[in-house]
């Protein structure tokens, strides 16, 4: 069991003195972190995500807790003895040295031999398409191949474990999206194991194995990104990854009642007690409108997104609730504010949360 | 109209602007150009023009004691550099590293204190100083200009370099320990390779600094210890001729040589 375990957290605790007393930046955060996986630590700044890749990294120790690779408690170890590497948010590339010495330098600090050090650099420079600009300094490249040369950089060791800290988060839409394909490349050429910080909720579904949702220095939810979706534990979680109705509800029998009266099945409903008061989450594409036969509603606005359109809705008793349609051919949904329509939902769609 | 009410303050709409202008910098560059010009002047007065020559730069050339207090002058703003840039460098490095402590401003102002207190005020204290120390020890030797001027111009070179520092970028050397390098490794092959142009403009400004002072020199050279500044002080003393003007000019041309190569050095980069 132990064996496959990469990064081992254990209650780690980081705390900061600052002039109006102390910050916890990381509240007993226990996690492990499986060998060659895509880990992605999400959340909103200040959650503590990028503290517990720099307590994983060696540039912070934690307060508490201890920090273990491959079973060996790294905690006490500075960063140029542990075999993390990191891709940081700036790059951080030595604005003295070619993109071909940036590359090589991890190699160089570990004592390897000269041609070993040459080979291997080549071999990084091939993997991120950067052979053609070895001999170039970093500030004459874009913000795209300097990312690929900090990448390389941080992959010539070949590390255990390699950090990255929002490493996308400078570059354009575009560029982002074909990085994003290219760290999932490169993470399943070397098999790697790769802890991945973003508050970017699209990027930790899109490239990871799984995920850890973080707030306020702590876990809330640790997944695979499907799970994530699909069965958030909480409210935040819901309203963080991805656009979420919440309604109201009490606990009757197998099913959920509504404010409006209505009752309509759920999943988690055995979490619960009789009778008790839930909240429900309900993603607003697996919310159906149609003439007949589900909760009534009443269309207050139609807002169109191109590819969907986004019909906000007031049910019987006030409460609000979105539905996302995919938009008809001529774009327009045939539904003006004040329409009566019927709304229905998946199954499987309705989720009772656990607290 | 929206270029009539954007319009902001302008110090060259003032009546007399031009004028006031070309006065300052006449003021500036005339005794400099007459100093000059002077300097190839064939007679044997400062004042009186008796033809163009380069005469007085050959008897500069060949006097024996210019040449001696030249190399003096060298010799003391070469080793008194060093060590202020050395010195300096620690100091930049103590003083940007570090955590919020309120007394780092009173730590600023001790390390500048010799660009603060009146030069004559050091002269005088040096003076005194160094004569219960000659007193006591019997040395006379050259150590306590050398010591004097790495003590003033420490600040010269202090500046640039903690400038630079400043500059730097923390994330560098974090990322140099993370790939594996040690603390001195990462001292010597990131962060003193991107300091060179703040210490080497820090240098020449103390090379410079130390080259040109009068003052301090004058009170705690000791006897035949003239350095090129306060041979030509000596001179002006006597019989002034352009032979003073030739060597200024080729201090000026050196020192213009110098501060060029500072401005080259610091000037922002990419």
């Amino acid at each position: 069991m132990t064996n496959n375990i990469s990064v081992d957290v254990r209650s780690a605790r980081k705390v900061y003195d600052a002039t109006s007393g102390t910050v916890v930046a990381l509240d007993s955060v226990s996690v492990q972190i499986r060998k060659g996986e895509f880990f992605t630590l999400l959340g909103p700044s200040g959650c503590g995500k990028t503290t517990l890749l720099r307590l994983i990294a060696g540039f912070e120790s934690p307060t508490a807790g201890e920090i273990l690779l491959n079973g060996t408690d790294i905690s006490g170890k500075p960063p140029f003895e542990r075999p993390v590497n990191t891709v940081f948010q700036s790059y951080a590339l030595f604005p003295h040295l070619t993109v071909r010495q940036n590359i090589s330098f991890g190699l160089e600090m570990l004592g390897r031999p000269k041609d070993e050090v040459a080979r291997k650099t080549d071999e990084v420079l091939e993997l991120v398409k950067m052979t053609a600009m070895a001999d170039r300094k970093p500030q004459q490249l874009s913000g795209g191949q300097q990312q690929r040369v900090a990448l390389a950089r941080a992959l010539a060791p070949e590390p255990e474990v390699l950090l990255l800290d929002e490493p996308l988060s400078a570059l354009d839409l575009k560029l982002r999206k074909e990085m994003q394909h290219e760290l999932k490349r490169l993470q399943l050429e070397t098999g790697i194991t790769f802890i991945f910080v973003t508050h970017d909720q699209e990027e930790a579904l899109t490239m990871s194995d799984r995920v850890a949702v973080m707030r306020d220095g702590r876990i809330l939810q640790v997944g695979n990104p499907r799970d994530i979706y699909t069965r958030p534990v909480d409210r935040f979680v819901a309203d963080f990854i991805g656009e979420t109705n919440f309604l109201s509800a009490t606990i009757d029998g197998k099913k959920v009642r509504l404010a409006t009266g209505d009752t309509v099945a759920a999943s988690g409903v055995e979490a619960h007690s009789e009778g008790a008061a839930v909240t429900l989450a309900i993603r607003p594409e697996q919310v159906r409108v149609d003439d007949k036969g589900g909760l009534a509603a009443t269309v207050a606005e139609t807002v169109y997104f191109g590819t969907d359109t986004h019909l906000h809705l007031t049910l019987g008793d006030g409460s609000e609730l979105v539905a996302r349609l995919q938009s008809p051919p001529s774009g327009e949904i045939g539904l003006s504010p004040g329409a009566k329509v019927s709304v229905s939902f998946t199954e499987g769609a309705v989720q009772v949360l656990e607290h | 109209m929206a270029s009539k009410r954007t319009k902001t303050f302008s110090i060259t709409t003032i009546p007399g602007f031009t004028f006031m202008a070309i006065a300052t910098f006449v003021i500036l560059y005339a005794p400099i150009a007459t100093l000059v010009i002077y300097s190839f002047n064939g007679g044997t007065s400062v004042a009186a023009w008796g033809g163009f020559s380069t005469k007085w730069y050959a008897v500069a050339w060949e006097n024996s004691q210019v040449q001696e207090a030249t190399l003096r002058s060298v010799f003391i703003a070469t080793l008194s550099s060093a060590i202020a840039t050395t010195l300096a460098t620690m100091a930049a490095l103590g003083t940007t590293r570090r955590g919020k402590y309120k007394g780092w401003n009173f730590i600023y102002l001790l390390i500048n204190q010799p660009i603060m207190v009146p030069e004559i005020v050091t002269a005088v204290a040096l003076l005194i100083f160094f004569a219960s120390i000659k007193v006591a020890t019997g040395y006379t030797g050259l150590g306590y200009l050398i010591a004097a001027h790495s003590a003033f111009c420490i600040p010269f070179a202090y500046l640039p370099i903690r400038a630079r520092l400043e500059g730097m970028d923390l994330t560098l050397e974090t990322a140099a320990g993370d790939l594996y390098a040690r603390p001195f490794t990462t001292f010597r092959r990131i962060t003193l390779p991107l300091l060179t142009p703040g210490i080497a403009a820090g240098a020449m400004l103390a090379f410079v600094i130390s080259l040109d002072d009068v003052i301090i020199t004058e009170f705690v050279k000791s006897a035949g210890q003239d350095t090129l500044p306060t041979y030509m002080l000596g001179q002006l003393r006597r019989a002034a001729t352009p032979e003073v003007n030739a060597i200024s000019t080729a201090l000026l041309v050196l020192t213009v040589i110098l501060l060029t190569a500072f401005f080259l050095l610091t000037r922002k980069r990419d």
